[in-house]
């Protein structure tokens, strides 16, 4: 790890303040960031701390029906913060299903979404990698990709963004607020994440010196309660990545889908929302066949990118699957192994 | 530059000098208080060998910066037994045969009182499973880590509804 200097900011507006110095990056649990620093793939000159920042860490149920998650909310705090799990149950089933109960107790809200690729060669500071060091090409293209993008990926970079809690949110409407050196701004959080294009390296609509301050769901956003699941597959059963993932939620009304959300996880460098897969749902019968239906559509683009078309077929399964857990409703408790598609299936079978 | 943190470690105030901001949890307590129990197994957040109670969370001690919990309340393995008696998470180790080379074991102990201290799990194997998956073992002895965490759980009384399943 390289040497840096540490900074230990007591309000928002110092630690924007000592941020914009060149070289600088925030750290909040470090789970992430310490371990690529570990590596020399991250190499800050200056780390500006959020741990003792007061006023970050809190889940906010507004009375306008939004809920407003501080950045540096931990994941397990917020998959047991009981409201929160209550109105957005896929929500706390993807934070369950990510890493382990040790990282889950340490990793924040706000870090979440600003983690990096577990792409083998953007962590290996001797491979080319465009995301890491631009123009020095994407050892990925010809090396060990089966677990690479099959969405929206480029020339120049094929890596996916690994988090479980953006997928829902995404398909939620999750907004980003932001604070940073212009005053604070917010962004939705599906173009939070840039995809790759000609350049990789620009990640996110953070503009330097910009800090997450919180992640915002809007009114209404839990109007998917009762039927809400994320499934998430795996090779092992906990404690890994996603090869592909899902989260759907739906509204039935009369035996019929009033309306319809889908995003996908671990297909591209962006949670990736299907809103025409989403269209195609509205007013159709919650069955096996406008879920594969509506799985064709969100992986309609999609193409491998190496070693990896067998994502495709994977993620429309995964796809559909989430959709049938959904119309079959909530559990009224989180299966022990949460968003495992080792999980028991409802009756009727999940692919008719 | 010099910079003061203070803890509470298993029990008792120190406070350290760090001349260096890189340090972690898991290096202060080994390289600076010689709490060694608490292992660097990957010291990247991936085996669970450094587990501690950060104000009462497991938590990997390898990817902490001791700067960023200044003033925390910290207890590893040394702070488990209360003098000559074992912990009931230890006790049931040893019952249960739940080790073999024991490298991981300090990291299993705390985490498994971590995870009965959050009452998710109960008495359901699966969930013990599930709650433990940070934890690994080179020796694969799984099964009797589980089977010590479920009777710990059952000793300690810190049962849920679970307890019929």
């Amino acid at each position: 790890m390289n040497r840096f200097e540490y900074v230990r900011p007591r309000t928002i507006a110092e630690a924007v303040s000592a941020a914009a110095l060149p070289g600088s990056a925030y750290l909040a649990a470090g789970t992430n960031l310490l371990d690529l620093m570990k590596i020399g793939v991250a190499r800050p000159a200056r780390l500006v701390d959020l741990n003792h920042l007061p006023g970050l860490d809190a889940v906010e149920h507004r009375p306008d029906g939004s809920v407003r998650i501080g950045a540096a909310v931990r994941n397990a705090a917020l998959a047991a913060d009981p409201a929160f799990a209550r109105r957005f149950p896929a929500v706390a089933e993807a934070l369950l299903s990510g890493a382990s109960a040790q990282l889950r107790n340490a990793a924040t809200a706000g870090g979440n979404i600003l983690q990096r690729t577990r792409c083998a060669y953007f962590a290996d500071p001797d491979s080319a990698c465009n995301r890491r060091e631009p123009g020095s090409g994407c050892d990925a293209r010809g090396g060990e990709n089966r677990l690479h993008a099959v969405l929206g990926w480029s020339e120049a970079c094929i890596a996916t963004h690994p988090s479980d809690f953006c997928v829902p949110l995404v398909a939620l409407d999750a907004v980003v607020e932001i604070e940073g050196p212009g005053g604070a701004r917010e962004v939705p959080l599906r173009d939070f994440h840039r995809l790759p294009g000609t350049a990789p390296e620009r990640e996110s609509a953070l503009a330097p010196g910009e800090l997450v301050v919180a992640l915002r769901l809007p009114p209404g956003a839990d109007r998917f309660a009762a039927h809400a699941r994320y499934v998430k597959l795996r090779e092992r059963t906990s404690y890994a990545f996603a090869v592909v993932s899902a989260a759907a939620g739906l509204r039935l009304e009369a035996g019929r889908i009033v309306e319809a959300r889908l995003a996908l996880g671990g297909v591209a460098a962006r949670p990736w929302r299907a809103e025409a897969a989403e269209r195609s749902l509205a007013g159709a019968a919650p069955d096996a066949d406008s879920f594969r239906r509506a799985a064709e559509i969100a992986l309609a683009d999609a193409r491998p990118s190496g070693e990896n078309g067998f994502k495709i077929e994977l993620a429309r399964r995964i796809a559909a699957r989430a959709l049938a857990l959904a119309a079959a409703g909530t559990p009224a408790r989180l299966p022990a192994l949460p968003a495992s598609p080792f999980a028991s299936a409802p009756s009727g079978g999940l692919h008719g | 530059m010099s910079m003061s943190v203070t803890f509470t470690i298993n029990r008792a105030p120190r406070t350290i000098e760090l001349d260096d901001p890189r340090v972690t949890l898991l290096d202060l307590l080994r390289e600076r208080l010689d709490l060694v129990g608490t292992k660097k197994g990957c010291d990247r957040g991936q085996c669970g060998a450094c587990t501690i109670l950060l104000n009462g969370r497991r938590v990997n001690a390898c990817l902490a910066l001791a700067l960023s919990h200044d003033g925390a309340e910290i207890l590893t393995i040394e702070g488990l037994a209360e003098g000559d008696a074992l912990h009931p998470v230890q006790a049931a180790f040893i019952e249960h045969d739940a080790l073999q080379c024991g490298f991981c074991t300090p990291g299993q102990v705390m985490s498994a009182v971590g995870l009965i201290e959050e009452g998710e799990a109960g008495l359901d194997p699966e969930r013990v499973r599930e709650g433990m998956s940070g934890n690994l073992c080179r020796c694969g002895a799984y099964r009797g880590i589980t089977e010590a965490v479920l009777a710990a759980t059952r000793a300690m009384g810190a049962t849920t509804e679970e307890d019929a399943a």
